[in-house]
């Protein structure tokens, strides 16, 4: 391995089928937590109940592949009513605790052992995407840009999957430029405020959870059809955090926020994971300091203290508003 | 007859024309009783102040009227409506508009974005039509034309475009009442509205809570500016330890001997000046006299 190699790999993984499901996950939790201040802790049970549901009437109960995905998006619009029925009238901490709560309770039912010929524990569900799978148009050998190598069903899920992410930035731009838009930016800011207006703000918080929430599963679907498999490993409480890292790297309440984001984490994540095992097995990081084993926790502490750093510096993100910052501190 | 002999300023009179209609509010915070009115009705088409020490219970009766808060006992009615039980953004809707003591501006949107958050039955806030512009443009050009109007007469039109965030605490106060109007309240209830405004523009604010009162809307307004209060109210109702001790014309209400206590009584923590008080004291000592006086002559 060259370290043109761990450049390659690098963007790889910056415009793989990993980088555009964070992608979709935080263009919901953008609504969520940018546009509307609501604390989802949860984006990965929106995730989970959407991919859940594409795996398991597949394989398990043998339905067609398109009408699952639609049952899919139904179930996060289930799991939105269910959170935010009893929290959305309450503090912002009460939905905060429910989602997070949530997100665990989900993941530990559909990995249950007890579950088991339903939802398959934890290999959980895998197969179902053939019908993806057989509308692939590249061509069998996958497509090369120089050194950068993609896959040919990873290219055609990159091609679905970014297209949707753009498709629904453009959208989320229209609503959010929109009195609907400022509404919600409203209820962010003070809510209290926004009901002295007349506006009944249980009802768009409620519109706002759904919203994320349908494009989280959307994500999760992704990730099935991407990998054609979804397991509970695939849903822990880190895929929600990640994602928060994703949003807040772009820039929270910024239309191409997770966009920037999720790309700049999946190049770091994985250059940064490919940088130091090159260093290590090149011994320009001698043994003493570090072994190639260890090498691979490298990528986390970086990431960790570049977040740190930014949350310092750039609290805003990468592509937020300066002028914001001057805001917050009253 | 009865009601000659009641005092001019005698708590809980009934209006002519009153536009809302309070009965028996009771607040309690543990022991305390924030709120314990019995009755109250405010005269349509008229200045009301409502003034009374500071921790009276002002806020807080204004918090349940609005639906904010939730009494323990009490009805209210707003043009014969009933609005006890009744959501904050329906009160709203029903022409009933407050502002907030401790201003709730909406720090990252621009100065011209609160205000036209504040207009009412927008197409544009649909989820569904949001997306389409051209359903809510025409609307929304006409509510932004309202609300440059407003920031001008609120002198705020310089700050069109600025994050409120960034206001001073004054002109938030501003943003807050002119963003209440773009509402279009039928009541507009301000808490302290002018605290903290520089006294050049509060005379011209003053001007303006008259014209919304010429323009046909009611205003009832929290205020510890004596002079104010008797500047351009029509009507003062005086709130002491959650309940309302006196209300009447401003002149007749500041020479209450029941107003003079509620304020020099327990609490020494009004603005008045040795002479407004000894003039005071003197107008209620002259008040109680005609008032034997003409209890004699009655009998
Ligand atoms: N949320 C609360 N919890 C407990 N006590 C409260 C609460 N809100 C108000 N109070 C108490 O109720 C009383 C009335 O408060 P309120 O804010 O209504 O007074 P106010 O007349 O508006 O005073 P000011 O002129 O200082 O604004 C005070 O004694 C206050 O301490
Ligand atoms: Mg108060």
């Amino acid at each position: 391995m060259n370290w043109l190699d761990v450049l390659s790999g690098a963007v790889e993984q910056a415009l793989g089928p990993q980088a555009m499901i964070y992608c979709l996950a935080a263009i919901g939790l953008n609504i969520h937590f940018g546009y509307t201040g609501l604390l989802n802790f949860g984006q990965a049970a929106f995730m989970m109940v959407g991919g859940y549901a594409v795996g398991a009437l597949v394989q398990t109960w043998e339905q067609n592949l398109w009408l699952s995905i639609l049952v899919g998006l139904l179930a996060a619009v289930l799991l939105a009513l269910v959170l935010g029925v009893p929290t959305l009238r309450l503090r912002a901490d009460y939905l905060a605790i429910a989602t997070i709560a949530a997100a665990e309770a989900v993941r530990q039912v559909l990995g249950a052992a007890s579950l088991n010929d339903q939802f398959g524990g934890q290999d959980g569900r895998f197969g179902f995407a053939d019908d993806m799978k057989s509308l692939n148009p590249i061509e069998p050998g996958g497509v090369h840009f120089g050194p950068i190598d993609f896959r040919s069903y990873d290219f055609f899920i990159m091609i679905v999957g970014w297209s949707l992410a753009l498709l629904l930035c453009g959208v989320i731009f229209l609503m959010m430029r929109s009195p609907w838009g400022r509404v919600l930016k409203g209820i962010r800011e003070d809510e209290d405020a926004v009901r002295s207006l007349g506006k009944n703000v249980y009802f768009y918080k409620m519109q706002s959870l759904i919203l994320g929430g349908v494009i989280g599963a959307a994500a999760g679907i992704m990730s099935g059809l991407a990998t054609d498999n979804v397991a509970p490993s695939d849903f822990a409480t880190d895929t929600t955090f990640f994602v928060y890292t994703v949003l807040l790297i772009g820039g929270a309440a910024r239309v191409f926020g997770p966009v920037a984001g999720a790309v700049i984490f999946w190049f770091f994540l994985n250059g940064l994971d490919l940088f130091f095992d090159k260093a290590t097995h090149d011994n320009l990081i001698p043994d003493w300091i570090m072994t190639s084993d260890q090498a691979s926790l490298m990528r986390l502490i970086v990431l960790g203290l570049v977040l740190m750093l930014l949350m310092i510096y750039r609290p805003q993100g990468i592509f937020g508003d300066r002028r914001e910052l001057a805001i917050d501190g009253r | 007859m009865a009601a000659e002999t009641q005092s001019v300023t005698a708590p809980g009179q009934t209006k002519e024309n009153a536009i809302l209609v309070a009965d028996n509010v009771v607040r309690t915070f543990g022991g305390l009783r924030a709120v314990d009115v019995e009755h109250f009705e405010i005269e349509r088409g008229k200045i009301t102040a409502l003034i009374g020490p500071n921790g009276a219970g002002k806020t807080t009766f204004f918090n349940l009227l609005t639906g904010f808060d939730k009494p323990d006992t009490g009805a209210w009615t707003f043009n014969g409506e009933s609005l006890s039980g009744v959501a904050p953004y329906r009160v709203a809707r029903k022409g009933m508009v407050r502002t907030f003591q401790l201003t709730k501006v909406l720090s990252r949107l621009t100065v011209i974005e609160n205000m036209r958050l504040g207009a009412t039955g927008q197409r544009g806030e649909k989820l569904l039509s949001s997306v389409f512009a051209p359903l809510w443009r025409d609307q929304e050009r006409s509510n932004t034309k309202r609300a440059e109007d407003l920031l001008e007469r609120f002198k705020l039109d310089a700050k069109r475009d600025d994050f409120a965030g960034s206001l001073s605490g004054g002109q938030r106060k501003l943003l807050e009442m002119a963003r209440a109007l773009m509402v279009d309240p039928e009541l507009i209830m301000l808490d302290e509205p002018m605290a903290g405004v520089n006294p050049a523009l509060k005379q011209s604010l003053l001007g303006h809570v008259k014209s919304l009162r010429d323009e046909g809307r009611t205003v009832l307004f929290v205020e510890h500016d004596m002079d104010m209060v008797r500047d351009i109210s029509d009507w003062v109702v005086v709130m002491a330890q959650g309940k309302i001790v006196a209300e009447g014309p401003p002149d007749d209400v500041m020479a209450d001997p029941a107003v003079v206590d509620a304020y020099l009584g327990a609490h020494h923590d009004t603005e008045l000046s040795f002479e407004d008080e000894a003039k005071i004291v003197a107008e209620a000592e002259a008040e109680i006299e005609a008032e034997i006086a003409e209890t004699e002559e009655q009998s």
